[in-house]
């Protein structure tokens, strides 16, 4: 089936092109660093993790949320998302694609990374990691190749197909959950250390990933003949609207909790965050901007007259979508380092050789998307035309 | 018997796969890294160091006499000089690349949930932080690789060529001990300096690679010639530092536990630190 991405529209090959790219530069500024090591990043002794592991927690999110349009659609039959489940599930295929380069891209030594299967260790939360995002990405590659296949040969798909189907909704909420321990379990972290971080990864995984993929499907039904269906993409906005407030009630559980008990080091982060921390308020606009745009996003998806038209609907994903990377891909990460266990601040900035390295990934991403999704609408459409 | 072949089979292999990995599951389960002590031993210090552990082996500590350091300016600077030579640990000259075994920090800064209306002799002086070699060490526990372990002996060791430089067990550190080679410890400046500097090359202590963390081994090159850490030979008889075993209730560090109070760097976090002060 992979012919059917070879061909497409002059639109398609500029896309492509840039993807490309971006991907080249990307590739370039890696063997830059591989040949230097990872001082050409912004990161240092306190802050020792940056952009790379904030982008990877993100979109492990953003994986785990296709979860949200194969659940209704395979275990409470709801119709109306049967077109999109291809469409999550080749999404997830992209994000952990993603998240792979990404882990790849912050080894200090990458030629051993595999020394984490030669000497496997239970005790260590990242070799769990390694398993569920694995087998996640086997997971959705298997199920929407071989649902796609049998769509494509007009048949319905084959009945062992479903236990894969059941084993990857759980799946799903593991992967994000198995992240959010890497974090949630390590002392001295106060930002981090907090039983409710696996709930709150997942309300931003579910209000994000689909926030991104009703943008997706905006955006296909301008490119393709392919149309979700204004009911299927009305009940995303649904789902994403609980999930954002679900996110917004636990994130207020956070501030309560640390400054209700105004114990120093619950309350360090959050004022590093959001109000400047000794005069150090490097990330407090980020934080900001994130706050408002959650918060208009949030109206815009309640009311009904800006969540049924199509360009305030694309607006209010957008805005949200930034709103939740910021909180996730920048603050969550960067901020659980500031303090330092010595409680020293020490800034972090990437340098510019990491931000292009993390365009060229985000770049692959989106090129296994299009090249997964041209595939996936060509059969949708070779039907439509039939 | 109406059982297909091949359904036999499958129950066959099935059972076989079982077999294989049963006993090596029920034996990690067993031996585990059982917690060795109770809670009633973290709240009873004074039975030693790490309380009435059952005592399955050696668990080296160190007991900072910061009175003797105060006393003697210039001690603390030569042992971090003696350490950082005899373990080739690199100079980069700037703060976002540097590693460092032990060094000097503020009281603030080392005992970070301690009051700040002790003495000013003691609120402004500076203390010698090195890895606590917890005898719970959580990086230890996040590590995926098992690059960075416990010795018999205690020591919170590395292997340099297993690390894969994920950087997990400097998230889980907290007490910010490790460091990480951002770049080739083996190179040189733009100016044509060696980071490792020639004239005082250890040659008798592997230099490390970029991309892999490191920290203080306690020496374990040193005690496995039965020397003592480099920075407690360099106090000598000013006894500003005492190592030795923890586990061993007649050694001269127990000895100096029962006698003097001492503190230990975030006792709340349970990671059980094996270095004590003395303030």
């Amino acid at each position: 089936m992979f012919e059917k991405a070879l061909v497409g529209s002059s639109k398609y090959k500029v896309w492509m092109a840039f993807l490309l790219a971006l991907m080249g530069i990307g590739g370039l500024c890696y063997v830059r660093q591989f040949n230097y090591g990872l001082g050409l990043t912004g990161m240092s002794r306190d802050v020792s993790w940056g952009i790379y592991i904030a982008q990877f927690t993100f979109l492990v999110g953003v994986a785990a949320s296709g979860v949200m349009v194969v659940l209704p659609y395979y275990l409470h039959n709801y119709k109306t998302f049967g077109k999109l489940t291809i469409l999550g599930e080749f999404l997830a295929v992209s994000a952990v694609s993603m998240c792979l380069m990404f882990i790849i891209a912050d080894l200090g030594q990458p030629m051993r990374a595999l020394n984490v299967l030669l000497h496997p260790t239970p005790n260590s939360i990242l070799f769990w990691d390694m398993i569920v995002l694995n087998v996640y990405l086997f997971l959705n590659i298997f199920v929407g190749w071989v649902v796609l296949t049998a769509e494509k040969k007009g048949i319905a798909p084959p009945k062992w197909i479903k236990p894969f189907i059941y084993v990857s909704i759980p799946w799903a909420v593991s992967i994000h959950t198995v992240t959010a321990f890497l974090y949630a379990g390590l002392p001295g972290r106060h930002f981090w250390l907090t039983a409710i971080l696996a709930p709150r990864f997942l309300a931003s995984a579910f209000a994000g990933g689909p926030a991104l993929l009703i943008l997706l499907c905006l955006i296909i039904k301008r490119v393709s003949k392919f149309d979700a269906g204004k009911e299927a993409i009305q009940k995303l906005v649904t789902i994403v609207s609980y999930a954002a407030l679900i996110n917004v009630f636990f994130v207020l559980l956070e501030f309560f909790t640390s400054y209700y008990s105004n114990i120093p080091g619950h309350m360090h982060t959050l004022d590093y965050l959001f109000f400047g921390l000794h005069g150090h308020s490097q990330l407090v606009p980020w934080m900001r901007v994130s706050t408002v745009f959650g918060i208009v996003a949030i109206v815009m998806l309640l009311v009904p007259y800006t969540k049924q038209r199509e360009d305030t609907l694309a607006l209010a994903c957008i805005l949200l979508f930034i709103s939740l990377w910021i909180d996730k891909g920048i603050g969550l990460v960067i901020g659980g380092f500031v303090p330092s266990p010595l409680e020293e601040i020490t800034a972090y900035t990437p340098n510019p050789n990491e931000i292009f390295i993390t365009l060229g990934i985000w770049a692959t991403g989106f090129f296994i998307l299009t090249v997964l999704y041209k595939i996936a609408l060509a059969v949708k459409e070779e039907k439509l035309i039939a | 018997m109406d059982m297909k072949r091949r359904d036999f089979l499958k129950i066959a292999g099935i059972s076989t796969i079982a077999g294989l990995g049963a006993p090596a599951a029920l034996e990690m389960l067993l031996k585990g890294d059982a917690p060795a002590s109770s809670f009633a031993s973290s709240a009873a210090p004074a039975e030693g160091a790490h309380g009435a552990a059952p005592v399955t082996g050696k668990q080296y500590g160190m007991v900072i006499n910061h009175r003797v350091f105060t006393a003697n300016q210039g001690l603390a600077q030569q042992c971090i000089k003696a350490c950082h030579v005899t373990h080739n640990v690199p100079d980069f000259q700037n703060p976002k690349d540097e590693i460092k075994w032990i060094w000097e920090t503020g009281f603030e800064n080392a005992f970070t949930s301690l009051p700040t209306s002790y003495p000013s002799e003691v609120i402004e002086s500076k203390f010698l932080v090195l890895c606590n070699h917890c005898a719970n060490p959580s990086c230890v526990r996040a590590c995926p690789t098992k690059a960075t372990f416990k010795t018999s002996d205690g020591v919170v060791a590395m292997d340099y060529h297993r690390c894969i430089g994920c950087r997990f067990c400097m998230a889980a550190c907290p007490f910010g001990s490790r460091s990480f080679n951002w770049r080739d410890p083996r190179g040189k400046d733009d100016k044509g300096r060696y980071f490792i500097d020639r004239l005082t090359l250890n040659k008798d202590f592997p230099t490390r690679m970029r991309g892999v963390v490191e920290k203080c081994n306690l020496c374990v090159e040193r005690l496995a010639k039965g020397l003592v850490p480099k920075c407690v030979e360099v106090c000598g008889d000013t006894k500003a530092i005492v190592f030795g075993d923890l586990n061993d209730p007649h050694s001269e560090i127990r000895e100096v536990l029962r006698t003097n109070f001492t503190i230990q760097r975030k006792p709340e976090l349970g990671t059980k630190p094996s270095i004590f002060y003395i303030v």
